[in-house]
């Protein structure tokens, strides 16, 4: 008998990491439709690569000799505990480390931001062979390491605790889906090494007020119990800050603005319970950000510390009558 | 920034005869008599503060708080954030050279000023010293017309500031603020419908407090604008103007350094940036002449490029910057004071603000006090690009790529470092202006002294040599302020 984990494991968030170079090398993840099942722990390490070569200085785009290509490495232990099937649990625990490939300016690396996220299905409806839901989810991260902030681009983050909160809607119809999110970003302010700074004013303050932040996702594809195929539309916009200046360096409150596209697939091995994930993206438009691109790969296993028959769990993310 | 208000333990009534910088004499320039306080001309000036007081708003008591912390030091405000704002090195040509910001255009890019260390500390020096002179001025006359301030005069004007004892024409706020004005249009004459915006504002608040009546203002500006032109004529003769140098210069720099038998300085941008500044070492000094800088203050020259203790010190730079702590990146970014900052020159200033703020001092103290910091920081200044541009030695990286810096590498020699002769000078003035504490400011100095090691972008002996020759030319302010009449 097939085992029924590879259902399952269709429901293992998709672990996308979004890099968006200065933004901050957060991962951006659990934009997607999947729940996981009660007392079911899907846990696994991802690696990812991303750089650029040409940066949006305000709104002009540019390269710079000094810096050459910026580079983002990121190594990431991700995990989601289903605390019930409509209500999860996840966390990221990132490793990040920069390099410019010309100048002077020395890489970073470091524990970058912890981030943890409720998720949670609000509502969910049949609808003939459809199947559509609502989820809320509300996060929080919050730095790891006392990183300096202060030497953007190559700050391994921008060091400010965020509260996330998060509506989305997923519809999928046989296989194929569509999942749209908005999330606003509450950031905290940001302490950096130094008493001034320069705005668009003199502050004197080692204080910096981050603006919040907003993104707008969309995903659609073909979701089958063996494979997930994805585009991903993303938005990244900064409510607030300021540009960078004509050849000026950027700095924690920018006007960081990206509009990225990109593709995920996730294929679950003949492994019970093993799954791997791949993704691309790159980044179309921009304002005071890198335009990258990015890959990531990882590998993921779920842990069942449910003591129910498998055969009895309900997919949530099928329709009834499959 | 909120500073108390300005509320002398001293008021320094005397300060007219302090000894000016520039001045021949504190009443070189004439002020009119003023008209009397019994004259309907006066009374019509008083119903003007009334007019101003009938209905003070919240914002209007915020501004009169604000320029009540003291001309000196809220002109002083200004510049720094006109330097920083203006603290941004040209973007290249498309065929690699960069272009040259230039006064008689400053708004086209590349904008002027690039106001990088060199030039702020010649900024600084020339609105401190502007100040200090205005006030010499003010202060005289004050005492010869002896008028009356308003509320003593109409005992219903109400007083939102400290009452000064001081005669009060002319306004030695509007003395101050009127050289202020003129120094920065000549520095930042791109800015000038701010700065103005930021003197109406000024002059209102004195109104509105009740401090100053109009002919006070306007005897005091017209009197510091006066002052102000002695000093944008030394300015424009001072060489500053011909210490961007020019191609011939930069090769040459380059093939004496050769000729010596060293390794010359080399721009670790690309595309290869001209030296900052390279003919800055040739600017006139406030403290000493030409000869004084060679003879007794000029460093010797730095371990040879080639001799093993400059081996050395290229080792210990990597070895601190390969196991730098964050304690050490925290130092290094706390005195970066790089782009788009207000220099080493403008954080020593920021640093004497605070101090001077709690010391009570009067108007003309704080003028005097900053002029001694600002005479020795941009002699600093001066003394320390004769260095780098005599000797023009390389920095760290040039000869140990492996070295990376954690917050960014200036483009101009090593050798001395310009933020340990800044800090030397300044931790000397600062330490005679309040001896309390003298042992804080030599600490602060080194730390950003050695704050430069630890940023990967200069050798030991930069720092040591640079805070030694920092501390010599502090010694000249020193010995001015002794005999300046203000002790």
């Amino acid at each position: 008998m097939k085992s029924t984990l590879p259902k399952l494991l269709l429901k293992i968030f998709f672990c996308n990491l979004l890099l968006l170079c200065f933004i901050s090398a957060k991962a951006q993840t659990d934009i997607d439709g999947l729940m996981m099942e009660k007392k079911f722990f899907c846990v696994g390490p991802t690696a990812g690569y991303s750089s650029w070569k040409n940066y949006w200085e305000g709104t002009l785009k540019r390269d710079n000799l000094n810096l050459g290509r910026v580079s983002t490495s990121n190594f990431m232990l991700m995990g989601n505990y289903g605390i019930t099937s409509k209500l999860n649990l996840l966390f990221g625990l990132p490793y990040v480390k920069t390099k410019a490939s010309a100048g002077n300016m020395a890489g970073q690396k470091g524990l970058q931001d912890l981030s943890l996220l409720v998720k949670w299905v609000a509502y969910q409806k049949h609808i003939g062979k459809a199947d559509f839901k609502t989820f809320l989810m509300a996060g929080y991260s919050t730095p790891l390491s006392n990183y300096n902030a202060d030497f953007l681009p190559l700050s391994i983050g921008l060091h400010s605790k965020n509260v996330t909160m998060r509506l989305m809607a997923d519809y999928q119809r046989n296989h194929l889906f569509a999942t749209a999110s908005y999330t606003y970003i509450a950031r905290s302010n940001v302490t950096i090494d130094r008493y001034t700074y320069y705005t668009t004013e003199m502050h004197y303050s080692n204080e910096v007020r981050m603006p919040d932040a907003s993104q707008l996702s969309f995903r659609a594809g073909y979701r089958s119990e063996t494979l997930i195929a994805e585009a991903v539309f993303n938005q990244w916009t900064t409510l607030g800050g300021f540009d960078i200046p004509r050849n000026g360096m950027p700095f924690v409150s920018n006007k960081m603005n990206a509009t990225s596209i990109g593709v995920n697939l996730k294929y679950e091995t003949p492994v019970n319970g093993l799954s791997v994930i791949a993704n691309g993206s790159t980044t179309i438009a921009g304002r005071n950000v890198g335009q990258s691109t990015g890959f990531n790969a990882g590998v993921f296993y779920i842990f069942d510390f449910s003591k129910k028959i498998k055969t009895e769990k309900k997919s949530a993310n099928k329709p009834e009558n499959k | 920034m909120n500073y108390p208000m300005i509320n002398p333990v001293r008021v320094d009534a005397n300060a007219g005869t302090w000894k000016p910088i520039l001045l021949t004499a504190a009443n070189e320039f004439p002020v009119v008599t003023p008209i009397a306080t019994a004259s309907p001309d006066y009374v019509i000036q008083l119903n003007e503060i009334k007019s101003f007081q009938q209905n003070i708003t919240t914002e209007e008591r915020k501004l009169v708080q604000y320029w009540g912390a003291g001309a000196v030091l809220r002109w002083n405000e200004i510049m720094r954030e006109l330097v920083a704002l203006h603290n941004l090195a040209p973007y290249q040509n498309p065929d690699g050279s960069y272009p040259i910001p230039s006064a008689n255009n400053p708004l086209a890019y590349p904008t002027f000023p690039f106001s990088n260390p060199p030039y702020a500390c010649r900024a600084y020096a020339y609105l401190s010293t502007a100040q200090y002179d205005a006030c010499i001025g003010a202060y005289f006359y004050k005492q010869q017309f002896n008028r009356a301030a308003p509320f003593t005069v109409d005992a219903t004007i109400q007083t939102l500031l400290p009452k000064s004892t001081l005669p009060s024409y002319p306004s030695e706020d509007a003395t101050v603020m009127g050289a202020s004005v003129e120094i920065l249009k000549l520095l930042f004459p791109g800015d000038q419908d701010y700065i103005n915006q930021r003197a109406e504002e000024h002059k209102r608040a004195r109104l509105i407090a009740g401090a100053n009546v109009r002919s006070d203002l306007d005897a005091g500006e017209v009197l510091g604008k006066a002052i102000a032109a002695k000093f944008i004529a030394r300015a424009r003769g001072d060489r500053a103007g011909a210490a961007v140098g020019n191609a011939t210069v930069w090769a040459k720099l380059k093939s004496d350094c050769i000729a010596r038998g060293e390794t010359p300085w080399l721009s670790q941008e690309t595309p290869e940036r001209p030296p900052m500044l390279p003919v800055f070492g040739a600017v006139k000094a406030f403290l000493f002449d030409s000869l004084t800088l060679v003879n007794s203050i000029r460093p010797p020259a730095p371990p040879s490029t080639g001799s093993q203790k400059f081996k050395d010190e290229t080792e210990e730079v990597y070895q601190i910057t390969k196991n730098l702590t964050r304690e050490q990146l925290r130092i290094a970014n706390f005195w970066a004071d790089g782009v788009r900052t207000y220099t080493p020159p403008g954080h020593w200033n920021y640093i004497a603000a605070n101090d001077f703020a709690q010391q009570n001092f009067s108007e003309a103290r704080w003028a005097r006090n900053m002029a001694l910091l600002n005479m020795s920081l941009i002699d600093a200044g001066v003394v320390c690009w004769d260095a780098k541009n005599l000797y023009y030695n390389p920095r760290p990286m040039q000869v140990d790529p492996r070295i990376k810096t954690g917050i960014g590498l200036p483009n101009f020699p090593s050798y001395i470092s310009g933020h340990s002769t800044f800090s030397g000078a300044a931790a000397t003035v600062l330490g005679y202006i309040i001896p309390a504490r003298a042992q804080a400011y030599k600490d602060m100095a080194t730390e950003a002294s050695v704050s430069r090691m630890y940023g990967g972008i200069h050798f030991r002996s930069d720092c040591e040599v640079g805070v030694i020759t920092g501390n010599k030319v502090g010694a000249y302010a020193i010995a001015r302020g002794r005999i300046d009449g203000a002790e």
